[in-house]
């Protein structure tokens, strides 16, 4: 090889980097191992965590432990799904795009809405992506946005308007739900978007049609975020007066995987399409007549557009979006509405329960899919402490992002948790309560509760 | 060319939902095991659906043949040759799935208490500290989610420094040859883009970044080696100029395959790098997906990380070390996205670092270039080297850019015919029509995990197929024949589009 390219060592070919700047040392890392060895390296660091394996998982926030059926690995591990490109070559990539298009069309179902990219990175950063193309379409820079949205999608929504200069206002949440009085003072003539989650943060399911009509007044776009997994159950925003549906597509068939890789789905309006965000397979025919699939529209995308381009963003989050379409095809038309009805009964029951228990009360009573919110009489970090010690995650503690709540827990339901799991909880939280009830104020649970490392 | 349907040609696709039958279907759920309320008593009507979506209603048995047929309509790096430029196709070693897959890492809620999840933390600082060594940049923020997030995330980053010492700028410089990503991230960050030309050696034309060079100037993006494969050998003086006008220098990691173990960017004067680990960490492709774009950065530019960040702390009494999640990072620009980033992205990568270690990286770049070379070298020779010149002519990096011009005004063929006929050949075509700069172009990317043998047999293909046009251009201008579908209409799938199916 080197006499073809005429040199006497591969040395010579990093000669055009300058010398000073060629590295005169080895890198300071490990030497490599052995598959063996690397394998045991990582299954030891897996085992300093706790997963939803080791303990009754009553955490949401967004992403949920779900059931993955068996068809979902044994379709995603296979290498002609695994390991392509992004589809350029249509002709060697019919069942890539062929997917995409599935996979639309079954978003475009869920949402109500006839437009839906083939994915977009995750949940909070789709909303950003909703705040740039809502600029572009209204020529407004403001946004407003419910206190029910995500805190991730809020703080993610916020970090991308400093880049394409926008004002983020917050509307608040009265009773779980948002306070529609404040929403339709915020928004005016210049509102760009109205930005709402259902169901909230707080599990609160929204009257999106009601809230919406403020955005419609005065001609601001109405994105909606959503749990896709709760469309099963809830009127689809596209029914509803949204422009745009989006959210986080993990519930869908992807693993928990300590926050990614999953995908963001975004369903929006017909008038939307030549402004969406990322790649679309559109359906055609070939030379000879036959039904194909491609990337439609690409004129939207970085590769062609540039600066122009409607976004920066080149991953479809292919084989998150498929996994998402093989779970759906499994649960199918009906299985889909009963996991959506088997949530929502677990939920009431669930949050019956624990309401029962002294020193645990509802946070609200707004109308609740799979999540709900409730406060304690006893720190919470402690008393998830005490649960974790009696392996059960107890749910998502809100003081930090919602300091309005320093008692409040946000505890989700999958239908992985079982009736007894949800009677242990209310056990372990009854117990938990009533030890550390009054340990308000004492520094060391309160203040410092990161500190001391279970290693 | 005999124009018979091939098998799979024959078999007309067809969607899942159209294989839909009332009746069928897969999963079996739990027992709600709770009182069977009516969905009424519990949620409002008027906010419940009326019919639920309709997905299809079809058998396991059909979903999985389903998407097993719909796999062999793919072409894949398992299959064969992937040579496509800019885009790192490198072997995707099954040992990552495994490790990925362990429930400690696969089943970890993203908002577990940071006490409980200490192995993910720790291997994410591991993986932070290893990058923060092959970039030669202290400090690493895990959070973007692909090479396009962490260009964002760059600008972003760029913007509050400049905020925070009072000043405004208005412009990012971009050579003319830059990935399609970096102007439209200048855009998101409400910057304006302003190109740079290119020197007849393939690197920056000084005169002209000098020229452009200003107090407006907030950053200056670059790939290096860039996308015609060459290293920028004023990368120093380049950086000079850039740091005296108060600008930051933006390192689009996308080529980084070329140089782990050789040369770091932050050597080269870089203040942002980000890194693809779908590219040279070997995150399989996915199809367009998963991936990340860690981003490493200077001193001067940590403060204004994402947040949360991966921290280490010390133990006192005696414990061992510990690692958290720092939320309280007043000037950080905030988040880009939820939780920590794609996490299973992470332990992929961290499983190949380990694997390859110092030399092994070192080894995988050089190799990725020697393989280069070689290739540029066989397609220098006979009528590719006639029709299909080398666009600048020196030594490349782990990739190199081919210009179709000549072939096109001699043989008639354009590029994107090469590419359509090299399917025929079970190859997946270069890189086409990019960069910009190069008429026809064809860029060309073999990666360190092919042998000889496929580097020779690409080459092989590529001087029949000019050989074919040579007598008959028509051929290659009808290509390909023997995949599912033939050559498809993207215009009208553009001006027509239809998205989803009509049910």
């Amino acid at each position: 090889m080197l006499d073809a390219i005429g040199v006497a060592s591969p040395a010579e070919l990093f000669e055009q980097i300058p010398e000073p700047l060629r590295l005169d040392r080895p890198l300071e890392l490990p030497d490599g191992l052995g598959e063996a060895e690397v394998f045991e390296r990582l299954s030891a660091l897996a085992e300093h965590n706790v997963d939803a394996e080791g303990e009754a998982c009553f955490i949401g926030a967004g992403m949920y432990d779900h059931y993955v059926p068996a068809i979902v690995d044994a379709i995603t591990s296979r290498s002609e799904f695994l390991t392509p490109y992004t589809p350029y070559q249509p002709e060697i990539s019919q069942g890539g795009l062929q997917a995409m298009f599935e996979f639309q069309t079954a978003m475009s179902e869920l949402t109500g809405l006839p437009v839906s990219s083939a994915g977009l990175y995750e949940g909070p950063s789709s909303v950003a992506s909703a705040g740039y193309l809502a600029i572009g379409a209204t020529k407004r820079r403001r946004f407003v946005v419910s206190r029910g949205l995500h805190p991730h999608s809020r703080e993610a929504l916020t970090t991308y308007s400093a880049g394409y200069g926008a004002e983020v206002v917050e509307v608040g949440v009265e009773g779980g739900l948002t306070d529609a009085a404040q929403l339709a003072a915020a928004v005016d003539g210049e509102t760009a978007a109205v930005f709402l989650q259902t169901p909230n943060f707080l599990g609160g399911v929204e009257d999106v049609e009601a809230l919406g009509a403020a955005a419609k007044e005065h001609g601001a776009l109405l994105v909606v975020a959503c749990d896709p997994i709760a469309l099963s159950v809830l009127k689809p925003p596209g029914e509803c007066g949204a422009d745009i549906a989006l959210g986080e597509g993990q519930p869908l068939g992807n693993r928990l995987d300590f926050g990614g890789p999953s995908f963001g789905f975004f369903c929006a309006t017909e008038g939307q399409i030549r402004r969406m965000p990322g790649r679309i397979a559109g359906e055609t025919t070939d030379v000879d007549g036959r039904r194909g699939f491609v990337l439609a529209l690409q004129t939207r995308e970085q590769h062609i557009r540039r600066e122009k381009a409607t976004n920066n963003i080149c991953t479809a989050q292919a084989l998150n979006a498929l996994a998402a379409m093989v779970h759906l095809a499994w649960l199918g038309r009906r299985g889909f509405r009963e996991l959506g009805e088997l949530l929502v009964r677990r939920t009431a029951y669930a949050r019956e329960r624990l309401a029962a228990v002294d020193g645990v009360e509802l946070l609200h009573e707004a109308p609740a899919v799979r999540e709900f919110a409730v406060r304690l009489e006893a720190p919470v970090e402690a008393v998830l402490d005490f649960c974790a010690e009696r392996g059960i995650a107890a749910g998502y503690p809100l003081g930090r992002e919602y300091p309005e709540h320093p008692d409040g827990l946000l505890v989700a339901i999958t239908e992985r948790r079982s009736r007894e799991q949800i009677d242990e909880l209310a056990e372990v939280l009854a117990e938990a309560i009533s030890t550390l009830r009054g340990s308000f104020g004492t520094s060391e649970v309160t203040k410092e509760p990161r500190n001391g490392a279970i290693r | 060319m005999a124009l018979t349907e091939t098998p799979m040609q024959a078999e007309r696709a067809r969607t899942i939902f159209e294989k839909s039958k009332p009746g069928r279907r897969a999963a079996v759920l739990p027992a709600a095991g709770v009182p069977e309320r009516p969905l009424e008593e519990l949620i409002p009507a008027r906010l419940l659906r009326a019919e639920p979506p309709r997905l299809p209603e079809i058998a396991e048995p059909e979903i999985v043949r389903h998407y097993n047929r719909l796999s062999r309509r793919n072409f894949d790096l398992d299959t064969g040759f992937y040579p496509l430029g800019s885009c790192t196709m490198k072997h995707n070693p099954r040992l990552n799935e495994g490790v990925a897959a362990l429930p400690g890492h696969a089943r970890l809620h993203p908002a577990q208490d940071p006490k409980r999840a200490q192995g993910a933390l720790e291997l994410m600082w591991l993986l932070q500290r290893s990058l923060a060594e092959i970039c030669g940049l202290p400090h690493v923020s895990l959070q973007p989610s692909a090479g396009s997030h962490g260009e964002l995330a760059g600008l972003l980053l760029t913007r509050a420094y400049h905020a925070d010492r009072g000043e405004e700028r208005t412009k990012v410089l971009a050579p003319d040859t830059s990935h399609g990503t970096n102007p439209a991230s200048v855009s998101m960050a409400g910057y304006e883009v302003v190109k740079v030309a290119t020197n007849e050696r393939g690197g920056v034309e000084m005169d002209d970044l000098r020229a452009k060079v200003d107090g407006e100037v907030a950053c200056l993006m670059l790939t290096n080696p860039n996308t015609l494969g060459v290293f920028d050998e004023n990368i120093a003086e380049i950086a000079a100029l850039i740091h005296e006008a108060g600008g930051t220098l933006y390192y689009d990691g996308a080529n980084l395959n070329a140089v782990m173990g050789h040369s770091r960017p932050g050597d080269m004067g870089f203040d942002i790098v980000h890194v693809n680990l779908h590219k040279s960490f070997s995150q399989p492709h996915g199809g367009g997906g998963p991936g990340a774009g860690p981003i490493a950065v200077s001193d001067r530019i940590e403060p204004y990380l994402p947040r949360p960040q991966v921290v280490r702390r010390e133990g006192d009494n005696g414990h061992g070390p510990s690692f958290d999640l720092d939320h309280e990072r007043p000037k950080s620009i905030g988040r880009l996205r939820g939780f920590q980033g794609n996490f299973g992205v992470f332990v992929r990568s961290y499983a190949y670092i380990l694997s390859l270690g110092a030399d092994g990286l070192a080894e995988a770049s050089e190799t990725a270039v020697l393989n280069a070379n070689y290739l540029k070298a066989r397609l220098a020779e006979g009528r590719a080297g006639k029709h299909l010149p080398i666009a600048f002519e020196r030594h490349c990096m782990h990739e190199f850019v081919l210009s179709g011009k000549p072939m096109k005004r001699e043989l008639g063929l354009a590029t994107l015919d090469l590419a359509k006929r090299l399917l025929d050949f079970g190859f997946h075509p270069p890189t086409v029509y990019f960069p910009l700069l190069v008429e026809e172009a064809l860029m060309v990317e073999p990666t360190e995990t092919e042998t000889k043998e496929s580097l020779d047999a690409f080459a092989d293909a590529v001087e029949r197929i000019l050989a074919e046009a040579e007598s008959d251009p028509e051929v290659a201008k009808q290509a390909p024949y023997t995949t599912p579908v033939r050559r498809l209409d993207e215009v009208k799938a553009t001006r027509h589009p239809v998205v989803r199916q009509q049910l």
